[in-house]
């Protein structure tokens, strides 16, 4: 069974929208409607089914340099003029700004993306439960001290759409599915967390074997850990830590901040940031990123970027506001968070260049570290305009060259500037998660360690 | 159709009946209506002022342990009796019959008076606050280079109808401002932010300076330019009043939700009526605090919010309570099942969690601190429940030096154990203050909290600060 894309009546009602705007104004329409289902397990029944239906409109209305921005959570006709009378009459409150306007078409390509799978929509709910039963059992055969809080099935399914008056007319769909799995595991007196899951763009595409067997290995390989001795040490960021810290590397690097005084990265384009072994790029174009895309929020052609290029700073990632603002052309990196939200810049798919060697390989050759395999409090601890950070970690002491005792309760401190210097080595070992930035073994020297 | 429809109202029994129709025990319908404004001041320019309105309706089915939900746009009696049909399918045990749901409407309640609907108040007043915080905070000191600044208001209409005959209406107001400054230095670049939130209309301004929070936002950011990294380690760590009820809630309030506490992932599990904090150390969550960011009339389930003792002198109480977890356990409710939005399904969260005040003079704690930590402000934070482990930021701290307050420190993580942190507490001021306005997340879902605790001394915390 498959059903057509419908994502050209969206476009329709913007379109229509579009046709509205009054000489002398720009405006964007951006229309989306969306299904959902998310299943819960617990103790092989089911906790919650949730079959959730979304759609609404976003309209802005841009003239003189004055921008203002209505939206509301239905399609109806008679709410969307309502909407549109909204966003024009916002704008008269807002102060002009000489680069306020919206994407034109710039020319660039798009590279196709295989986004929307059939197969997914025929999935019957009794194998969408099936799936997350199945995850519990094998997270709880895994181990005999794990427990499983909660398993669950997930799917999406959305549509969307963008027209402007400057030329912008673009439609799309996507679909895909994920399950998660989260776990306790005892020991006496002691309680761990763990968690495990996985993604797809149909249900066989799901590993659930690996989803079960992280989940466990999480929950059971911080038992019996201790608080480390303070020290400077030698760090070596699990491919899922190091996609965390990319996530923050990549807000500085936006042209957005930059213009607004807020990048440390500022005035620093052809400079040395990183370690020579360090290349950066958001690649929202490659199939293989879970955040892949063809288009942007802003309704132009997703690309290919190189941010940092062994250790040089190249290009800040812009929307068309901050581009037009900096002087330069746009990258394709508008991002929009729902009907409800203007976009604006910032990075899509970051993934580093990997490496030589595996974790392992990296680890044999450290006399004294430690292996970090999670963060806690991480967008807390981190202040992205002065670079300073600080955050909860949890890992296992890396002792002549092996993995040892687990430690936890401790921080890892540094700035964002140093780390980007002090990075040793990249590992080869790229993983692709369910975020905005991929994973990849990051070996990384004189971090301080607080502990006791 | 609007949600103070007559028609609205006389459409609710039939399509809780409609509801029950697979042989659910429990069926609900959540509707509510939001509209809001928000403008954005970044720059020195009012970037843009934006409207929104979201409405519809949840539809909660239970059968047994198995709860099915859908929720829809569309509120005409159709659209819910669809999503009432879909909701009651997720959750069919047996089947067949048909039950009468005859509702009873609970007297309307108000915990806080709104004198100002800020629906009512041009949208010129709202852009001048932001032209005042935006000059308020320049004029704070010449190293500020950057304020960004947002304004949020929003009403929010709820109905909410159970199979039970419980029915209520109620509406919500919350008016919120927040402040960044960016100060810039020889030592690089700082950012200060305050924040300002209450279930309260457009009356706050008249009670609160907005020149007041810039200033804090500003002169937070031009402390650290000053600051030296913070230290690593453990040491005594005194929190300035209103600035660390963020740990409770995290810490230890988490741990008190009966959700997670029957799934065994509490650290509280079992430990009713156990000595589990310092005899100085009583907490509250408190639904009922007039005008508090977490303060509800009712909550999201229909339940009149309460005050309810979580620990009293150290000795643990009750946990926090919601429709579902209380029916398993056969007792009442506490009014702590809250969800974000009519698009989610409810859960245990907390109101407003606070310490009452203990007995001594802040100064005096401070005084007999020989060596320490004094945190003014708190940033974000998260815990794991399971293992009580927290971390949060520290975004305004201060070196203690032989029982005085001295040099300011730059960002810093404190991380610790809530049960630990809970017996450790060994001096209470009686300065009682609550903090700024919160969204606590959980399972994905965002609701406004509130916190507060009097000054305070811990005996050992770690600080993860930068120095070596």
């Amino acid at each position: 069974m498959s059903s057509p894309d419908r994502s050209g009546e969206l476009l329709t009602i913007a379109e229509r929208v579009v046709a509205m705007a009054k000489p002398g104004e720009q405006v964007e329409a951006y229309v989306s409607r969306g299904l959902s289902t998310d299943v819960r397990v617990y103790e092989g029944e089911v906790e919650h089914f949730v079959s959730a239906q979304s759609e609404g409109i976003g309209i802005r209305v841009i003239r003189d340099g004055r921008t203002g921005t209505s939206y509301c959570g239905t399609l109806d006709p008679g709410q969307i003029a309502e909407v549109l009378a909204e966003a024009r009459d916002n704008l008269s409150y807002g102060e002009p700004d000489e680069w306020a306007g919206l994407a034109s078409p710039d020319g660039v390509a798009v590279t196709p993306q295989n986004l929307w799978d059939d197969s997914l929509e025929s999935t019957s709910t009794a194998r969408k439960i099936e799936l997350a039963k199945e995850l519990e059992r094998l997270a709880r055969s895994g181990d005999s001290r794990v427990r499983v809080d909660d398993s669950n099935y997930s799917d999406a399914f959305g549509e969307a759409a963008v027209a402007t008056t400057t030329g912008v007319r673009v439609a799309g769909r996507e679909n895909g599915c994920y399950l998660s799995v989260g776990t306790l595991a005892d020991d006496g007196d002691e309680t761990q967390t763990g968690f495990g899951f996985a993604v797809g763009r149909n249900t066989d595409e799901l590993d659930l074997d690996k989803a079960a067997r992280d989940a466990v290995d999480r929950a059971t390989r911080l038992l019996g850990a201790t608080k480390p001795a303070s020290r400077r040490i030698t760090v070596v960021l699990d491919p899922y830590v190091t996609a965390q810290f990319l996530g923050i590397i990549g807000g500085t690097l936006n042209g957005e901040s930059v213009v607004k005084g807020r990048s440390l990265f500022a005035q620093r384009l052809g400079e040395t940031v990183a370690s020579p072994l360090f290349t950066l790029v958001d690649d929202p174009t490659n199939p293989l990123a879970y955040t892949a895309t063809d288009i942007d929020g802003e309704g132009l052609a997703a690309r290919r970027n190189v941010l940092i290029d062994n250790g040089v700073l190249k290009t800040f990632v812009q929307s068309s506001y901050s581009a037009r603002r900096m002087g330069v052309g746009t990258t394709g990196n508008g991002v929009r968070g729902g009907y409800a939200g203007s976009p604006s810049a910032g990075c899509l798919a970051l993934q580093i260049a990997p490496g030589q060697r595996k974790q392992d390989e990296i680890i044999a050759g450290i006399d004294d570290g430690v292996l970090i395999q999670q963060v806690q409090g991480l967008h807390s601890g981190v202040n992205p305009v002065s670079g300073d950070f600080s955050t909860g970690a949890a890992g296992l002491m890396i002792t002549k060259g092996s993995v040892g005792a687990p430690v936890r309760e401790f921080t890892i401190a540094s700035t964002l500037q140093r780390m980007l210097l002090d990075i040793a080595e990249v590992g080869a070992d790229l993983e692709w998660l369910p975020m905005r930035a991929t994973g990849v073994s990051l070996v990384i020297h004189d971090v301080t360690l607080s502990g006791s | 159709m609007e949600l103070d429809d007559e028609a609205f109202a006389q459409a609710l029994p039939r399509v809780l009946s409609a509801a029950l129709t697979t042989g659910a025990d429990f069926a609900e319908i959540f509707a509510s209506d939001w509209r809001g404004t928000g403008v954005g001041l970044d720059d020195g320019k009012i970037e843009q002022l934006s409207t929104g309105r979201n409405r519809g309706a949840g539809i909660r089915v239970i059968a047994g342990e198995t709860t099915g939900f859908a929720h829809t746009a569309d509120l005409t009696e159709d659209g819910l009796l669809a999503a009432a049909r879909v909701a009651a399918e997720a959750a069919r045990q047996g089947g067949g019959g048909t039950r009468v749901v005859a509702l009873d409407e609970r007297a309307r309640r108000v915990v806080s008076p709104i004198e100002i609907d800020p629906s009512s108040i041009g949208k010129t007043a709202k852009v001048d606050l932001l032209r005042r915080v935006d000059d308020a905070a320049r004029s704070a000191g010449g190293s500020i280079t950057q304020v960004s600044a947002g304004y949020s208001d929003g009403r929010t209409h709820i109905v909410i109808a159970n199979s039970d005959g419980v029915f209520v209406r109620d509406e919500r107001v919350r008016t919120l401002l927040r402040v960044s400054a960016v100060a810039n230095g020889d030592t690089g670049m700082q950012t200060g932010f305050d924040s300002l939130g209450h279930t309260m209309g457009f009356e706050l301004f008249d009670k609160v300076s907005v020149e007041e929070v810039a200033r804090t936002a500003a002169h937070r950011a031009i402390t650290k330019l000053k600051a030296r990294p913070a230290p690593s380690g453990s040491m005594p760590v005194v929190i300035k009043a209103g600035s660390g009820g963020v740990l409770f809630h995290e810490a230890c309030g988490h741990g008190l939700e009966a959700d997670l506490v029957s799934k065994g992932a509490s650290v509280y599990k079992g430990k009713v009526g156990e000595l589990v904090a310092s005899p100085l150390v009583t907490l509250v969550d408190d639904g009922t605090m007039t005008h508090e960011w977490g303060a509800i009339a009712f909550d999201d389930e229909g339940h009149p919010s309460q005050y309810n003792v979580l620990i009293e002198n150290g000795v643990l109480t009750d946990y926090m309570w919601d429709y579902l977890r209380a029916r398993k356990e056969g007792r009442p409710q506490s009014g702590n099942g809250r969800r974000q939005s009519y698009k989610d399904l409810p859960m245990v969260r907390m109101t407003n969690t606070y310490v009452l005040n203990g007995e001594e003079e802040p100064a005096d704690i401070i005084k007999d601190t020989k060596s320490g930590v004094y945190v003014a402000h708190l940033g974000g934070g998260s815990v794991n429940t399971a293992t009580g482990d927290f971390v949060f930021g520290m975004t305004e701290a201060y070196l203690i030096e032989n029982g005085e307050i001295t040099e300011p420190l730059r960002e810093g993580n404190l991380i610790g154990n809530g049960p630990q942190v809970l017996r450790d507490i060994d001096r209470l001021g009686n300065d009682f203050a609550m903090g700024n306005p919160g969204t606590c997340g959980k399972d994905g879902q965002g609701v406004p909290v509130g916190d507060g605790q009097p000054t305070l001394r811990v005996k050992s915390l770690t600080i993860g600060g930068t120095a070596a």
